[in-house]
């Protein structure tokens, strides 16, 4: 007896052990496919998905991984190296063209044919085609960015909701959008930011949270702002081979943007590491955030805070905007069973699967009629999304900047972004930092 | 020893204590000797891991010298360093000597090693909360008795500290620990000598115990020195670098190049410069301080 268990714990262990080579070799169970995301308040939709698709085709099981996006990337790079890389993974486009320059994803187009590149939101298929021309992903969600604000804050500072959804910005005196954020501060005797008296130094509200400095691409920080100027990040999108961050109204903007820390209506940089920008305003610290629709069920999920929301204000162009970002699956190049990833793939872009994720309410779908089923599972929830999708519906949307190099420009804009809101150095010095980004593009 | 112990001796001592060292030996070439090599390969190389190393010569040297970002990580790491050392080494000897001296008991003995049992990133991730500008407990107490607020993490002028004093508070039961052993080999007709002669105790730890204890201390010293050089995960988990670059050690710098930006060569290379400079550390220490000798005989 005790010997037979033996035996099959070490059966057990040597299993676990196979299914740790993963991806490539003959080791893994014929017909596995391996997918790895990294939200995990997404996995439980997937995994929807992966059934729906294992009852379609029955030869096929998928195994879904989730890892944290801290640990996603490198893992991913570590995972390719050794051979041992997930068969489909959720991408990101400031990542996926680094992997097509190492020849590490599968070009789809001879593995996915008739696909209806027209059912997903404008722009989204087009991320994903990279400057070989070919195909490496196919759009799964998009996101847009919003304001999150406390509506009894709002209430008490004698705010109205419909003010609010109609807030107008500029780069000089920053619009009824920086007197609304002004109101809303408030100090530790309780006068607000916009009277008399008010303490800078001593704030217990601040009108405006801001989660840091934004690096590169200043997605919930400064986009919103900057591309009502007109101001693009790159020269042209997706591949652009020069960032504009010397262009005065990117610093302009950025200047704006650092007044509001001195004038006491945001917090200063040093205290925003630490604690989230989200839970501060889960704590009553502040009483506006902008945020993206992928921290909807967290915001949402903070007891006795009511939120609201509102589109983000509208520009010196007179129009909004919201960064348009558009997650994809792509397919390893080491894979052992490309035709299964492919099929996956598909199913994962098709509304057999869209319309599964987008009735969990979670995220928006890539395909248009599954985001409307998103909007209403929201809705269900008692979350109107309007100021998300209104974006998409009056195209005031831009997309995420595609570029080579993007780690790098990463590594050079970080601490350049938070020198400028730390206070230690002037917008002028971004110009040095672009001249530093734009010089990795020299002779690539 | 008598010749007939020495008959009793296997002929051959050599097969045996081969294969004892073996499994150790072998560990040793594996996972140390063997990566050390291909870091030092790598090192003249640029490799992003996906592709195949390129030979370019010392350029990742030259590009290095050139970095200022490398420049500030080495100046923020000896920072840390001395900060860190500075406080451990003093509080561990301080606490091994209340140890040693003042009580007995094995309970009060092992809590103090409790901090070293928790995870280091439960460690710095706790001490992240608590330390909080805005709603960390520590933040509300010092509010509440009416003191300025400070900014552990995000303040340029606190970082470098606030993260060597979580770190020193994870490690100073286990350097006390090792001190107080050293303390335990000084025997106890020293002390009573002294006491004969009169000695205070303040004037017993000068001239007694620090002396007596040099050869501990630097062993102590040699190991604690080369893991503060090597802080990563307190840093990696908190501040990731900031504000600005005003807490990017050298490892997180060795990291963030090979990782999250595919660098590995120059990575390698900035791993070399670290290890000689450990090594050169490590060295002077022993010599230094006389390692090898003791003043007791």
């Amino acid at each position: 007896m005790k010997r037979k268990m033996l035996a099959g714990a070490v059966a057990l262990a040597s299993l676990s052990l196979t299914a740790c080579a993963g991806g490539s070799g003959g080791a893994e169970a014929e017909g596995q496919i391996d997918y790895w995301l990294w939200d995990s308040n997404q996995q439980p939709a997937y995994q929807q998905c992966a059934d729906a698709f294992h009852e379609a085709n029955p030869d096929l099981t998928v195994k879904i991984t989730q890892r944290g996006w801290d640990d996603y990337w490198s893992a991913l790079t570590t995972a390719f190296s050794s051979g041992t890389g997930p068969d489909v993974f959720t991408d990101h486009v400031s990542k996926y063209p680094e992997f097509v320059a190492n020849g590490q994803l599968l070009a789809l187009d001879d593995h996915i044919a008739d696909v209806d590149l027209d059912q997903y939101s404008a722009g989204l298929a087009d991320l994903w085609v990279a400057q070989d021309g070919k195909r490496y992903g196919l759009p799964k969600d998009w996101d847009t960015v919003a304001i999150f604000y406390n509506q009894k804050m709002v209430e008490d500072a004698g705010l109205s909701e419909k003010g609010m959804q109609d807030l107008d910005w500029n780069p000089d005196d920053g619009g009824t959008y920086e007197e609304t954020i002004a109101r809303l501060t408030v100090d530790a005797n309780g006068v607000r930011g916009d009277e008399p008296g008010f303490d800078k130094e001593n704030v217990a509200v601040y009108g405006l949270g801001i989660p840091g400095a934004g690096y590169e691409n200043g997605q919930t920080e400064w986009s919103m702002y900057t591309a009502t100027t007109g101001w693009t990040h790159t020269d042209e999108n997706p591949w652009g081979t020069q960032y504009n961050y010397d262009d005065p109204r990117f610093q302009d903007t950025i200047a704006w943007w650092y007044s509001l820390i001195e004038k006491g209506y945001a917090p200063p940089l040093e205290t925003t590491i630490g604690a989230s920008v989200n839970d501060n305003f889960g704590a009553g610290k502040s009483a506006i955030n902008i945020s993206g629709d992928w921290m909807l069920s967290t915001y949402f999920g903070y007891d006795g805070v009511d939120v609201g929301l509102a589109p983000t204000p509208t520009g010196p162009n007179g129009q909004r905007a919201s960064m348009f970002n558009g997650l994809a699956d792509s397919v390893w190049a080491g894979t052992d069973n490309p035709e299964g990833a492919a099929k996956w793939v598909a199913f994962l872009g098709s509304t057999d699967c869209q319309d599964l994720v987008g009735a969990a309410g979670v995220v928006f779908p890539a395909i248009t009629s599954s985001a409307e089923i998103a909007t209403e599972a929201f809705a269900e929830k008692g979350i109107d999304v309007s100021p998300f999708t209104t974006h998409v519906k009056d195209g005031t949307t831009f997309l995420f900047p595609v570029t080579d190099h993007a780690s790098d420009v990463h590594a050079i804009m970080t601490p350049a972004m938070d020198e400028v809101l730390g206070g230690k150095a002037d917008v002028g010095s971004l110009t040095e930092a672009n001249e530093q980004v734009n010089a990795l593009f020299d002779g690539s | 020893m008598t010749t007939a112990a020495v008959a009793r001796r296997p002929r051959n001592q050599l097969l045996p204590a081969l294969g004892m060292i073996a499994p150790a030996a072998l560990g040793f070439l594996v996972f140390y000797l063997y990566p050390t090599l291909r870091g030092a390969y790598l090192s003249f190389t640029e490799y992003n891991v996906l592709g195949s190393p390129v030979f370019v010569g010392l350029r990742n040297y030259v590009d290095m010298a050139q970095d200022d970002v490398f420049w500030n990580a080495v100046r923020v790491t000896f920072l840390y360093v001395v900060l860190n050392i500075g406080f451990q080494t003093v509080l561990a000897v301080g606490l091994a000597v209340l140890m040693h001296r003042l009580t007995k008991s094995v309970l009060i003995r092992g809590s103090l090693l409790l901090p070293y049992l928790i995870a280091n990133v439960v460690v710095a991730l706790l001490w992240f909360w608590m330390l909080d500008f805005n709603i960390g407990i520590v933040n509300a107490v010092i509010d509440a008795v009416g003191l300025p607020k400070v900014a552990f993490f995000g303040d340029e002028a606190w970082t470098v500290a606030t993260i060597a004093g979580v770190n020193t508070w994870r490690h100073l039961g286990y350097t006390a620990l090792l001190v107080f052993a050293g303390l335990q080999m000084i025997p106890a007709s020293v002390y009573e000598a002294a006491a004969v002669d009169g000695a205070g105790e303040w004037r017993t730890f000068w001239r007694i115990t620090l002396p007596l204890l040099r050869p501990v201390l630097v062993l102590v010293l040699v190991i604690t020195v080369t893991g503060a050089f090597q802080v990563f995960d307190t840093v990696a988990v908190t501040t990731a670098g900031g504000p600005g670059n005003a807490s990017r050690v050298l490892q997180l710098y060795i990291y963030e190049q090979a990782f999250a930006r595919g660098h590995f060569g120059y990575a390698s290379a900035m791993s070399v410069v670290l290890f000689l400079v450990l090594a050169g550390a490590a060295f002077a220490q022993m010599r230094l301080l006389r390692a090898g000798e003791s003043d007791l005989t």
